[in-house]
């Protein structure tokens, strides 16, 4: 063991490598310590020659190394090159496995038996984890290995994968094309896949190109194959490879280890840290992806400051300028002040870290607007969240008379709807005095909701009466509600769940606040489905009202939320307000009538099933085909690769049928859409009118393609030139319309006369998909271009007349 | 939720084409020229340019169709439209023409208008029969789905063919190896398929009792006679499909013939003034 060291830096992603520079160049005692025999290895697994993007823009650089949007070769050169010439004292094939506090610090212990004495200890091992081992004896024989950059490398082998998740699928299946192949699945089926892969490997597997052996483990691997653990005893296979993809495990049990705390159990969930980084153990701080900072650019800067404020340099952080041009809307005000009157005003944030808060504002848009000024309107689709920093805003609960207004004043919120539900604003909302308001994305909120338990708290409390209020009991004042929603309990179900079933006991109701159900009831032996309810309804009304059993089961169409409420204050409720109950009293006669009507035709009742077994049921927007009047002229593909580079994002033929409706493969805007979720520059949006779109902040990662499990996403080279198309109805020059656009071919081209080239276009690759047209005049091409009206684009709330309205 | 073509937005256009029609039977009724009516009177005039008129426009649909993201003008509101009219330009150009034809120029544009008109109206029928025999032919599947299943199939009679005797396993491997689906337009129409095959390979197996054992003699029939029904499958989903684009190879070249001999007319009317 070596002298104490004043900072051990573990993972030498660009957080770590920009904090050893520093230090280096501080003078400071240092290790970075990396568990590859290179730096970076997040980005050295990167695809070759992908082109890495130095999002966001506008925020400055702060490190010794340099970093420029370019090839991954070139910025992993000017990083080795940086490292070398500051002198940066790196340890490669160093994995640390435990880092224990001592009296004077840390001691840190790699897996190859070294150990490491230091003062503070910075931790940035990024979000990648530690690729799952194999265990068993001869794990580490040559022949098992963990990655598989090329299929097409291996020819005429026999070849055994062990795992049952997307990657052990995708390569399992790759590697049949030209050996033979078997997959290990630890259970009786493959359940983590994603539903195109599911039917990849089982048609692969019914066919014989694909051999599995099921509830199956690895017991020993010999020099030429190995020995499994089946039903049906032992079995040995003789093979020349073994591909273990068996998942990576995050790195939260480790992070743990350390003594670090996790704000709860969500697995999304990241550990919280102060304004210089540091987490709940003194002298332990953590930087990068894992502190929640999920770019390139904000990693480096964070390794730069963290190591600077151990060095005891009191530097501003690099978003300052930033936060100041921020807040020149508000006035001439220093930054920390502006934090501090925010944390004040704003309960919803009054709880929230000094670095949480500047994040959170970063991410927010600073809004004066004028009195007499919408902030927004009636049935827009933006989904952000707002606060309210000065003056006094009005909600038109309303429609019909706009002068009927709920004042909200500072430190309130609005728009928290749009957090849940994902669906259209139900109110305009305007500003009745000059007022300031911020606007925060939804995706900082939910972090924000995940990791800050006050968050949570202030923000159910008031969304459960509003929507109450907005959807329930409209014009019921709020003081008769007070019993109702202290009662009230918000509950989550998964697709499929049962809310409540048919012959049950019991009153509460429901009021869907996002997701949606379908209604069934038993004929004759069979399930019929009655309805389909979208978020915004409450159902269970009908036990309630007639003093009856459960009538029909609900079940939920998608994962779903609901409001329940008890039967009992409900009454109450009603009982002091005639005109509540009657209206509540009409639906339930509505519904009664509608039940009946799709009883008698359960043909009708299927096709709500069959919809939400596609999972449209989640969808804002769907491309529907009436198979009784599309007569394939493909005029739909062909407009809508015409409207969008040469690249249709729909295929017409591909997905399922039912009864001539047809559910083609093509984006359906999900209301919380999955392809979101997991975008580093956030590049993913909804607009106002609910297309869910792409911006050219891509970096082209492929998260997206991954997340969407309808398979709509596609990774393109960005689109050529199109000549136009009189020069090809003249000239025969150029595409036809609807052609994959003539950059094909030219890449073709570009491919035989120069390697170099072909490597670049296809690795400037981004995501391309349905993005409704919003940037068409008109709208929905392939809608507009279907000579026959079989297309058609539909919202979920269109649903039960279409299922009446078919044969 | 889908409207088809002919009730689309309540038959809008089949009502202007009506008050088109009407309009212009009036006209024609009450108008007295001197001598016969004909395209030379002032209404024959108007009409012939009102006829024009809508021929010309009638074409644009070509170019329409292939032009996307325009104005808002939604395709369906262009065929439904072009449909009506193109059925009211019949009665337009017939009272234009005052019911003099010949043997000229003039009446040789009438007849290829004519044609294409009942080459739209053909088109019209298969547009409006064929999905649905498409649809339900297709059973939900898709011709991927469908042409797998045959592969499969293939890979199959091909591992039980090995263990039959020769003549047998002949007719599998021709079966297998041999069977046409597309062909050319004529087979493709007819669904003309007495040398398919599969089929022989049906009949030869369901024939030749005794030859090879039983369980595999089974295995092979079902799996011909299967082939045999998504073949058959496959292939009127191939001619419903070609006749859908056929007949627009009959619509548009006489639509440019059309537009020739329309100009011919109109230049052979002036000269001849
Ligand atoms: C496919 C893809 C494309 C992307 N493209 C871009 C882009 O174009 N632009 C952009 O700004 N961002 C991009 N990102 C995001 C970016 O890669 C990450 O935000 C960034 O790498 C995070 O840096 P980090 O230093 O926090 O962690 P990482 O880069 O993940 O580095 C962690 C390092 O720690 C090491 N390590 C882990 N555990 C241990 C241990 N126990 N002991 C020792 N070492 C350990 C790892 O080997 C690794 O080298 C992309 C991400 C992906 C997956
Ligand atoms: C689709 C469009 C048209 C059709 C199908 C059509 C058809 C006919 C026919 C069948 C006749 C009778 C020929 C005859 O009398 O022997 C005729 C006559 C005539 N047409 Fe047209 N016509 C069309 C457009 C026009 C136009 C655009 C004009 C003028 C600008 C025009 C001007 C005339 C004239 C002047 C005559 C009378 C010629 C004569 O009597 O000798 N027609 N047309
Ligand atoms: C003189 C009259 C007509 C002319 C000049 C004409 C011309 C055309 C043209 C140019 C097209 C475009 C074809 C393509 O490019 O794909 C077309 C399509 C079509 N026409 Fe006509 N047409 C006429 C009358 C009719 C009539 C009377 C009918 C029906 C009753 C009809 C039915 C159709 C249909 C169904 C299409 C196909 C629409 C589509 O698939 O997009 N046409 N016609
Ligand atoms: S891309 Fe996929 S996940 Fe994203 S909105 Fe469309 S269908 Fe939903
Ligand atoms: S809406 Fe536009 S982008 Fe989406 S599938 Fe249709 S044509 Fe393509
Ligand atoms: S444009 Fe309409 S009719 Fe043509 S293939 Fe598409 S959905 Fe079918």
């Amino acid at each position: 063991m070596g002298e104490r060291l004043k900072v051990a830096i573990v993972g030498s992603g660009p957080a770590g490598l920009s904090a050893a520079a520093h230090a280096a160049q501080l003078g400071m005692s240092h290790a970075l310590l990396e568990r590859a025999d290179h730096a970076s290895d997040t980005i050295y697994k990167y695809q070759k020659g992908k082109f890495v993007m130095a999002t966001p823009d506008i925020l400055p650089l702060r490190s010794d190394l340099s970093f420029m949007a370019g090839r991954r070769e070139e910025v992993l050169d000017a990083w080795n090159q940086g490292l070398d010439s500051c002198r940066a004292n790196v340890h490669y094939n160093s994995d640390v496995t435990k880092i224990d506090r001592t009296s004077e610090g840390f001691q840190l212990h790699t897996a190859g038996g070294e150990a490491f004495e230091a003062e503070n200890v910075i931790l940035s091992i990024g979000l990648q984890g530690n690729i799952n081992k194999m265990r068993c004896e001869g794990g580490d024989l040559p022949l098992v290995q963990y990655q598989l950059d090329d299929p097409e490398e291996y020819e005429n082998e026999t070849i055994v994968v062990i795992g049952a998740g997307d990657a052990a699928i995708e390569n399992a299946v790759a590697l049949s094309a030209q050996n033979t192949v078997f997959i290990i699945n630890r259970r009786a089926e493959f359940a983590r896949a994603k539903q195109g892969n599911l039917s990849l490997i089982l048609g692969a597997i019914d066919k014989g190109a694909v051999q599995c052996y099921y509830e199956s483990n690895p017991l020993k691997v010999e020099p030429d194959g190995i020995v499994l653990d089946t039903p049906d005893g032992e079995v040995t296979v003789k093979c020349n490879r073994i591909i273990a993809r068996m998942g990576a495990s995050p790195p939260r049990r480790f992070v743990e280890a350390c003594g670090v705390e996790f704000p709860s159990e969500d697995p999304k969930v990241l550990p919280e840290v102060s304004p210089t980084y540091e987490s709940n153990v003194p002298g332990l701080y953590i930087v990068g992806a894992l502190a929640g900072y999920p770019l390139i650019k904000q990693a480096m800067n964070q390794g730069y400051e963290v190591v600077a404020y151990l060095n005891g340099d009191d530097i501003p952080p690099a978003d300052e300028p930033l936060l100041i041009e921020k807040f020149q809307a508000i006035g001439d005000v220093a930054v920390s002040d502006v934090l501090a009157s925010i944390r004040e005003t704003i309960p919803v944030f009054s709880e929230l870290n000094t670095l949480l808060l500047r994040e959170v504002m970063l991410e927010s848009e600073v809004h004066a607007v004028r009195q007499g000024e919408d902030i927004f309107q009636r049935n827009d689709y933006s989904s952000t969240f707002y606060t309210i920093f000065a003056g006094h805003v009005g909600i038109q609960i309303n429609e019909d008379d706009p002068s009927q207004v709920v004042e909200l004043k500072e430190g309130a919120f609005f728009g928290e709807m749009g957090l849940i539900s994902g669906r259209r604003r139900t109110a305009t909302v305007v500003a009745l005095t000059d007022c300031v308001v911020f606007e925060t994305p939804r995706r900082t909120m939910l972090k924000l909701i995940q990791s800050v338990e006050s968050v949570k708290r202030i923000l159910d409390k008031t969304s459960i009466l509003r929507q109450i209020q907005t959807h329930l009991t409209p014009g019921v004042p709020a003081e008769d509600l007070e019993d109702l929603v202290d009662s009230a309990e918000i509950q989550n179900f998964k697709a499929g769940d049962a809310i409540f079933s048919q012959g049950d006991t019991g009153n509460h109701m429901h009021l869907i606040r996002s997701g949606s159900c379908t209604v069934s009831t038993r004929v004759g032996g069979r399930e019929v489905v009655l309805s389909y309810v979208p978020a915004g309804n409450y159902i269970g009304e009908m036990a309630l009202l007639s003093n009856m059993p459960r009538s029909a089961t609900v079940k939920a169409a998608n994962n779903t939320e609901t409001i329940c409420l008890s039967g009992e204050d409900f009454s109450a409720v009603m009982a002091k307000n005639n005109i509540l109950r009657n209206s509540i009293e009409a639906k339930f006669r509505a519904r009664l009538r509608q039940n009946e009507q799709m009883a008698a035709r359960p043909e009708a009742g299927n096709i709500i099933q069959f919809l939400v077994e596609q999972g449209v049921g989640e969808a804002t927007d769907v491309l529907l085909i009436d198979e009784t009047l599309c007569v394939h002229c493909d005029n739909c593909e062909k407009a809508c690769a015409e409207t969008h580079g040469g690249l249709s994002r729909l295929n017409r033929e591909a997905g399922p049928s039912f009864a001539s409706i047809h559910v083609p493969t093509s984006c359906r805007h999900c209301q919380h859409p999955h392809c979101m979720a997991d975008c580093p520059p956030d590049a993913i949006h909804r607009a106002p009118d609910g297309e869910v779109f792409i911006d050219d902040s891509c970096i082209g990662c492929g998260n997206c393609e991954n997340n969407c499990p309808y398979g709509v996403i596609q990774l393109a080279s960005p689109p050529k030139e199109k000549s136009s198309l009189l020069s090809w109805l003249l000239f025969g020059k150029g595409s036809a319309p609807g052609e994959e656009a003539s950059y094909e071919a030219g890449l073709l081209a570009e491919r035989t006369k120069n390697g170099e080239k072909q490597e670049k276009d296809l690795s400037s690759k981004k995501a391309v998909k349905c993005d409704m047209c919003k940037d068409v005049e008109g709208g929905a091409s392939c809608v507009n271009a279907c000579p026959t009206g079989a297309a058609a684009r539909v919202s979920p709330e269109k649903f039960m007349d279409i299922a009446m309205l078919s044969q | 939720m889908h409207e088809s073509l002919l009730i689309y937005r309540n038959m809008r256009y089949l009502k202007i084409s009506l008050v088109l029609v009407l309009v212009t039977g009036l006209l024609y009724v009450f108008h007295s020229p001197v001598g016969s009516p004909n395209g030379g009177t002032w209404l024959g005039y108007t009409l012939g340019t009102l006829a024009a008129g809508i021929m010309v426009w009638l074409s644009w649909f070509g170019i329409r169709k292939r032009s996307f993201g325009g104005p808002a003008m939604r395709m369906e509101d262009w065929a439904s439209a072009h449909i009506y009219l193109g059925l009211a330009l019949v009665v337009v150009s017939t009272f234009h023409s005052g019911f003099q034809f010949g043997i000229n120029i003039h009446t040789l544009l009438y007849f290829l208008m004519m044609f294409v008109v009942l080459s739209g109206v053909v088109g019209l029928y298969f547009y409006i029969r064929f999905p649905k025999m498409l649809a339900e032919n297709r059973a939900g599947l898709t011709t991927d789905i469908m042409l797998t299943q045959i592969s499969e199939l293939d890979r199959e009679l091909s591992d039980f063919s090995l263990t039959v005797d020769d003549e047998t396993a002949k007719a599998v491997y021709e079966a297998v190896h041999n069977t046409k689906i597309g062909g050319n337009l004529i087979n493709q129409l007819t669904l003309y398929v007495a040398d398919c095959p599969t089929m022989a390979a049906r009949i030869f197996v369901e024939q030749s009792d005794g030859v090879c054992d039983e369980s595999t003699r089974r295995k092979l029939l079902t799996r011909l006679t299967k082939k045999e029904g998504l073949l058959s499958r496959i292939r009127k989903d191939v001619k419903l499909r070609c006749l859908l684009q056929l007949w627009l190879y009959i619509h548009v070249p006489f639509t440019f013939a059309t537009l020739a001999a329309l100009v011919a007319h109109i230049v052979v009317v002036f000269y001849y003034w």
